[in-house]
């Protein structure tokens, strides 16, 4: 009886789970699914990835563990950092699908790709 | 310590007149090879085929009135006040050192030159200590170009505020002095993804106009920040549009070139244009391609000293080069 109802219980709650995925939650209700992070690695004059491909939503941060100071730069200007200094950080979220590729106004031959699908 | 440039080793292996920079008649590297056998004693400074030579005990009792109506200035270059890692956790003291090593020169600098990078976050305190420990040099005037590290967060207003007065655009212009023509360039400013530096075509109009209408026996001499010539384009150290800017020295029978960015000396003559880099105050950088990135290069701390230096520039009367010296602080 009692692994019955174990089982019902379990199935109602995997019928929500699957009705959960499927939905289309705006940002800010309880249930909403948490936005993706993601991270790129500032070091050695270089971004790491150098390609990073995320879904749309996903908040970017880029964390400099560098000894000299770095910015991120969006080619088109869509983003812009202050200047980063050791083990500071910039953040962004994206969240229009796109190629966004960026470089370091400081050293413009370090350069860096964003793909968002 | 003072270094002495070698002669190349093709140079050395000719005997005859290869270039005649000062017009005499004379081949310089082939004066240097006489002169090594002569054992004359004189202090023969060289770079790259350009020539000036001092007697050794002229160094030491030099007095300024026998050096009237000559040329001399100190150039320095990335101080980068702010910075303390290990590579050097003091920099100010360094810069420090650079300022008693042109104190000691035989001969006062009548001017400094900075080639920028004068500070590390373009904060305004960082400006300030540096205005602070360049007051007790010898020479008073001291003429800058930005570097990267100076124009951060505020398209250089900061820097041309403070070092600007009398310059153009993001901070270009020229001077005069003995007859010598002094041009400052500003290479560091809209960079482009995937670029070296970069002057502009506003800057390249300038300069071309400013130089037009000189004698082509003026001596020149560029200043600025990131080299203007290619030295290693994969670590961003050259510049785009130099090309267009050397075209229009074609005419003038001197010209000294000098950069900084690398933290390194470095040396090439081309025809009439010597390219000359500073050694760095505060932290030295490696040699092209030896190390995964250009940043700063920690060495042993009795080795930092070594690595760091000032560049003595001389203009001698009747000589059309310039002669460069290169000093380090230890």
């Amino acid at each position: 009886m009692k692994i019955k109802l174990y089982i019902v219980v379990a199935g109602i709650l995997l019928a929500l789970q699957i009705a959960g995925h499927g939905q289309n939650k705006p940002a800010g209700t309880p249930d909403a699914k948490p936005a993706a992070e993601a991270t790129v690695k500032i070091d050695n004059f270089s971004f790491t990835p150098a390609t990073i491909t995320v879904p749309a939503g996903t908040t970017i941060h880029w964390t400099n563990r560098d000894d000299i100071p770095h910015t991120v730069v969006s080619d088109e200007k869509t983003f812009k950092s202050k200047v980063l200094d050791t083990d500071q950080e910039f953040t962004f979220t994206f969240s229009k699908p796109g190629t966004y590729s960026y470089f370091c106004s400081i050293h413009p031959h370090m350069t860096g790709k964003v793909v968002v699908q | 310590m003072k270094k002495i440039e070698e002669p190349s080793v093709a140079a050395i292996a000719k005997d005859e007149i290869a270039h005649d920079h000062n017009h005499d008649g004379i081949d310089r590297r082939g004066f240097l090879k006489c002169m090594a056998w002569a054992g004359t004693g004189a202090l023969v400074v060289m770079k790259g085929g350009v020539l000036n030579s001092y007697a050794l005990n002229r160094l030491g009792g030099m007095k300024k009135h026998d050096l009237k109506g000559e040329l001399s200035f100190v150039q320095i270059s990335d101080s980068h006040m702010g910075f303390s890692k290990p590579a050097n956790p003091d920099v100010a003291a360094t810069l420090k050192a650079a300022v008693d090593k042109i104190n000691a020169l035989p001969v006062a600098p009548e001017f400094l030159l900075h080639t920028g990078d004068i500070s590390h976050l373009s904060k305004p305190s960082e400006f300030d200590t540096v205005d602070q420990i360049l007051k007790s040099a010898s020479a008073k005037d001291v003429f800058f170009v930005p570097g990267e590290h100076d124009v951060l967060n505020d398209e250089g207003q900061q820097y041309r505020e403070r070092y600007g007065k009398g310059t153009q655009g993001a901070g270009w212009y020229s001077f005069d002095k003995n007859g010598v023509h002094f041009v400052g360039l500003v290479n560091v400013m809209n960079l482009k993804a995937g670029g070296l530096g970069s002057l502009g075509a506003e800057q390249l109009e300038w300069m071309e106009n400013d130089v037009r209408h000189l004698s082509q026996s003026t001596p020149i001499v560029v200043f600025a920040h990131i080299p203007l010539w290619t030295v290693y384009p994969e670590w961003g150290w050259g510049t785009d549009d130099s090309a267009q800017a050397l075209s229009y020295l074609k005419k003038f029978g001197s010209v000294t070139v000098l950069n900084g960015h690398i933290h390194q000396t470095m040396q090439k003559v081309e025809g009439n244009v010597t390219f000359h880099t500073a050694m760095s105050t505060a932290f030295p950088q490696p040699k092209p391609g030896q190390a995964p990135s250009p940043g700063p290069m920690k060495v042993p701390e009795d080795q930092l000293r070594t690595l760091l230096g000032i560049t003595d520039v001389n203009q001698v009367q009747g000589k059309h080069a310039l002669a460069v010296i290169d000093s380090t602080l230890g």
